[in-house]
């Protein structure tokens, strides 16, 4: 049988997002949000939007592939595919299964994508009021745990105590977002810059550590990437950002009710990394670009750690914020700002940046820029990663 | 006032459309604390499952433990999701680890001064706390210090 892998054999060839805005702000429905981005991704990439063939998504996007597909006047869809679970545990995994179609031959031109319009929809950070609460949530909501900051917070704490890490190694992450995020024209938080005393003062969200600013916005927006394979790309528009890697799924029982996954202080990619960098042939030292989903910063700091980017006994020194920015920083983390201050499009936005990355063109341009590692959903289960590289890499 | 460690209002605990859980519920009100115990490995397993996740036997015993165990994480949230919350202040939840008991997790509310100063590794015991005005009744298992 022959190698059994994605590497190289795709590329994103275009990427596409529409302005991102405060949740409840877009004066456009997520429907017509999502094709925005569809349209911009198939501008960006060169090619006409109905030569799409194929619609992945995650976090049960409303937009249905059938919909988006009939309205862009596709002639024939040949793929659609939802990654299971909520939040953006499925960012990288969509694209990935986007990835696995064109490879297999299933499709040609597949567009990954997520539309969010929160001001149309229910809120995260919200509960919704209904009176009864069961199954695992029969066994948290009575206790007061509802939101996703108050289901993850106790992971974090046990890992924070485990590892005698600080604060501030958490502060720098959040510092680094918010950064970034003071160049881009698109990004939710430009004009609201932080610094060390803002972010300590800010007021708790769940003690002990999701301060305001560990804890990533909502928003509206869409985002959307179109992947072909790796011949097709070359003779598009774009340098083409190849999918060297995916790696989906979970550790072991990272699901198992009321708490009970062996593995408690995690985010859930223990066992997924590794996984990861074999189908790269890559190590975590030859990540350039590093973007790492923040729902809170303390998901960012284990899934670092379960990348082998960061190792846990040396957090404190080395997640502080001059080594997280671009250019000059040792790692610069979340580019454009991530989900914290560039928009909580799901994650999807760091694919993107990564993607400018690789070409050379992001505004916070850094100078190691041939791969790139994304990771979705810390702490949800199912979550994903992927590895982006130029032409260099193959 | 209610004497209860949350404001009334929360949403109440259901056994769910398929039942799983009812065990449990029903052994709160009687003051007793249930969890399975697989009977074809006798292995302990919490939450509620359908089946053994180590032998994949079905059947699956309700078993009596008694309520001691230690803090193994804990949290206090501030920012009030529900709408019951609003105005009440921070609060703690424990997550406690059962030693006797093939280390099963359980969540709880850590009785006591909400502000307190909460040590992982404390010794903590089970308090049954009736929610009896709720339609229908039910029962917590909160947490206090041993």
């Amino acid at each position: 049988m022959a190698d059994r892998t994605l590497r190289g054999k795709t590329a994103i060839a275009g990427i596409g997002e529409t302005t991102y805005y405060k949740h409840g702000q877009s004066p456009h429905s997520e429907f017509k949000l999502a094709l925005q981005a569809v349209v911009k991704a198939a501008e960006d990439a060169g090619i006409n939007p109905k030569e799409i063939d194929g619609f992945a998504s995650y976090g049960n996007d409303r937009s249905e592939a059938g919909r988006l597909a009939s309205a862009l006047g596709i002639h024939e869809l040949r793929f659609s595919n939802m990654f299971w679970g909520g939040g953006g545990g499925g960012v990288c995994g969509a694209v990935g299964n986007a990835a696995a179609a064109v490879a297999t031959g299933m499709a040609d031109c597949v567009v990954a994508f997520r539309s969010l319009a929160q001001g149309q929809y229910q809120r995260y950070g919200r509960s919704g009021g209904a009176p009864l609460a069961s199954g695992d949530d029969a066994f948290l909501f009575p206790y007061g745990i509802m939101s996703p900051a108050q289901r993850f917070a106790m992971k974090v704490t046990r890992f924070m105590h485990e590892h005698g890490i600080k604060q501030e190694a958490l502060r720098a992450i959040s510092l680094a977002c918010y950064h970034h995020a003071q160049n881009n024209p698109n990004a939710v938080m430009r004009g609201r810059p932080l610094d060390e005393e803002k972010y300590d003062s800010s007021r708790w969200i769940v003690e002990p550590f999701f301060h305001l600013y560990d804890c990533c916005q909502e928003n509206d927006g869409a985002a959307a990437v179109i992947v072909v394979s790796a011949e097709r790309a070359k003779d598009l528009k774009q340098k083409p950002a190849y999918i060297m890697a995916c790696a989906q799924g979970c550790d072991e029982r990272s699901a198992a009710p009321v708490h009970n996954m062996p593995n408690y202080p995690s985010s859930h990619f223990a066992q997924l990394g590794p996984r990861l960098y074999k189908m790269a042939k890559m190590t975590p030292s030859d990540m350039g670009i590093v973007q790492c989903y923040e729902n809170f910063t303390g998901g960012v700091l284990m899934s670092l750690v379960e990348h082998g980017l960061v190792k846990p006994d040396q957090a404190n020194e080395f997640l502080v914020k001059d080594n997280l920015i671009a250019p000059n920083g040792g790692m610069p983390l979340n580019t454009s700002g991530g989900n914290l201050a560039e928009c909580y499009m799901h994650g999807l936005e760091l694919v993107h940046e990564s993607v400018r990355q690789i070409r050379g063109v992001a505004i916070n341009q850094s100078k190691k820029n041939d791969t790139a590692i994304i990771m979705g959903g810390p702490m949800v289960t199912p979550v994903s990663s992927l590895i982006l590289g130029s032409e260099a890499t193959l | 006032m209610s004497g209860t460690y949350l404001p009334d209002g929360l949403p109440r605990p259901g056994t769910g459309p398929d039942g799983l859980s009812e065990p449990y519920w029903q052994g709160t009100r009687e003051g007793k604390l249930r969890i399975q115990k697989c009977k074809g490995c006798g292995s302990w397993q919490w939450g509620p499952e359908w089946i053994c996740h180590r032998c994949h036997s079905f059947d699956l015993d309700w078993v009596e433990i008694k309520g001691k165990g230690r803090i193994y994480s804990y949290e206090r949230p501030h920012h009030p999701v529900h709408a019951a919350l609003n105005g009440h202040g921070p609060y703690i939840v424990v997550l406690v680890e059962l030693p006797d008991y093939g280390n099963v997790r359980m969540v709880g509310n850590l009785l006591g001064d909400p502000k307190q100063t909460v040590t992982i590794g404390a010794s903590v015991e089970a308090v049954f706390e009736p929610h009896d005005g709720a339609d229908p009744p039910y029962t917590l298992v909160q947490w206090r210090l041993a």
